[in-house]
């Protein structure tokens, strides 16, 4: 059973066709690299399937529950980092993540929130206010409220935008650690981040798939992954 | 079919939650000084200036409640301009929308929140209760339903202040178009407007707007009667104010 299914989703803002009947399903273990320029259904397409925006037609199911009939058994399920982890600016670390962990109806919220602060080596800045965190440390925070509750399945928008190497490769190795167990699918504008990360490349572009291959597959096309993302998005 | 159980917090605790986040929040920032400072240096200056408390030499607080509509018209609007546009701006409607709670649980504990800030705003105020009380022998129990009227009077203004808020992304947009809302409830059963509408309409058309104005709902608190019909009236303004704005963040 696939963890994330997209049937036919379609999404139009006025006139503008930002998604349509885009159709695609996410097995445990699979990290999906999920590319297309920019404004090409990207964005909405994960906000589809986190249940932030309804379709106009079509479904997406998380974990098999439906997100606009059972939205809150899909939303237990789910992880989720919009683009430019948004936080509460005036809260800690601390304090923002257990506030996360009440929302998800965590147990043990204090072990959750310590042992995802050391997940994400975030122990440090723990006592911080947000507003005062650097990029990398702030973007490590959006993976932080992503993951506290291990959910099976993981949408992340943009998880490394803005990180110098070092970090994107701290978040590379702990989404890799994690994705063995989950359906992780990762939005991203980097395309050597595909080769490292995911097993498999859906690419999109005005609103529709033009590609969804195994990693592997999609390296065949050939040595210029730019030159392959132009032809494909064109 | 699931490898794990539904893990989802009880409403109450959504509630709860969401509540303590948001009242923290007010206190978080100088402007929440600066809003109490402002709300009791306006709420006693217009009662003994304006209102001729002293002057008026009776050990009563009717002069002091007579502007609590026009003062949560104001404030009200203030405290609750920020409760969803500032979730939009900073991008956390985002997180919010995908967490397992519903909109209706984070709205009702944003208004929660908002109103005890209100309520803390009007809680430092009694000193001026027990100024009538050291100055005369006021009625307690009238003191207390103007109190209590005050208090839903805040709610139905702030309720008002959430649609206003949950339609924008900015602030000072919210705060203005909540303050027009506001202004319009308080205007209902007003004097100049009164005699305005008293040259359209019959009389009768005329009682019927005022009875649905802020002013003639909270009157009868401050001679010390406690209504049913305007107690409804303000939490049922107060608890539509929820239902929209929670409407409008669901549907988009």
């Amino acid at each position: 059973m696939a963890l994330i299914e997209a049937k036919d989703l379609r999404k139009s803002y006025g006139p503008i066709h930002a998604v349509r009947g885009v159709s695609f399903s996410v097995n445990r273990g699979e990290v999906i690299g999920f590319l297309g320029p920019n404004g090409a259904g990207k964005s909405t397409t994960m906000k589809l399937l986190t249940g932030h925006l309804q379709p106009d037609s079509g479904s997406a199911s998380i974990a098999d529950f439906d997100v606009v009939q059972s939205p809150i058994e899909a939303k237990s399920q789910l992880g989720y980092s919009p683009e430019g982890a948004p936080a509460y600016g005036e809260m800690t670390v601390r304090e923002f993540l257990s506030f996360v962990a009440q929302l998800r109806g965590l147990k043990d919220i204090r072990k959750h929130v310590e042992d995802t602060l050391a997940l994400c080596r975030l122990t440090d800045v723990a006592g911080q206010t947000i507003d005062t965190l650097s990029k990398g440390y702030r973007m490590r925070l959006g993976f932080a409220q992503a993951v506290i509750h291990d959910p099976s399945v993981l949408i992340l928008d943009e998880p490394t935008d803005g990180l110098d190497p070092n970090q994107k490769f701290e978040v590379r190795r702990i989404l890799k650690e994690m994705a063995a167990r989950k359906a992780v699918i990762v939005s991203t504008h980097i395309l050597e981040e595909i080769e490292e990360l995911c097993t498999r490349i859906i690419i999109i572009a005005r609103g529709e798939v033009r590609c969804d291959e195994p990693k592997e597959v999609f390296l065949q096309r050939g040595n210029d992954l730019n030159k392959v993302f132009r032809e494909l998005t064109a | 079919m699931s490898d794990s159980t539904l893990v989802a917090p009880s409403a109450w605790t959504a509630i709860w939650a969401v509540l303590r986040r948001e009242f923290s929040g007010y206190f978080r920032t100088p402007l929440a000084y600066v809003f109490l400072a402002v709300f009791n240096a306006f709420a006693i200056s217009l009662a003994f200036f304006v209102g001729n408390l002293y002057e008026a030499n009776v050990a009563n607080l009717d002069r002091f409640f007579l502007y609590h509509p026009w003062l949560w018209a104001f404030l009200a609007p203030a405290a609750g301009a920020r409760l969803w546009a500032e979730e939009r701006k900073q991008g956390t409607i985002e997180l919010i929308l995908t967490w397992p709670v519903t909109a209706w649980q984070t709205a009702l504990g944003k208004f929660l929140a908002a109103w005890l800030f209100l309520a803390s705003a009007l809680f430092i105020t009694i000193p001026i209760a027990f100024t009538v009380g050291f100055l005369g022998s006021p009625d307690v129990g009238v003191i207390i339903s103007g109190y209590i009227g005050s208090l839903l009077c805040a709610g139905a203004c702030l309720g008002v202040a959430a649609i206003a808020s949950a339609l924008t992304r900015s602030q000072v947009i919210a705060f203005v178009t909540g303050f027009l809302a506001c202004f319009a409830l308080v205007m209902m059963g007003y004097g100049i407007f009164d005699d305005f509408l008293a040259g359209i309409f019959s009389p009768r058309v005329v009682e019927e707007i005022r009875r649905l104005g802020l002013w003639r709902n909270l009157e009868p608190f401050t001679l010390g009667v406690l209504d049913f019909r305007p107690i409804v009236y303000f939490l049922s303004v107060a608890f539509s104010g929820i239902g929209i704005s929670t409407l409008i963040i669901e549907r988009r």
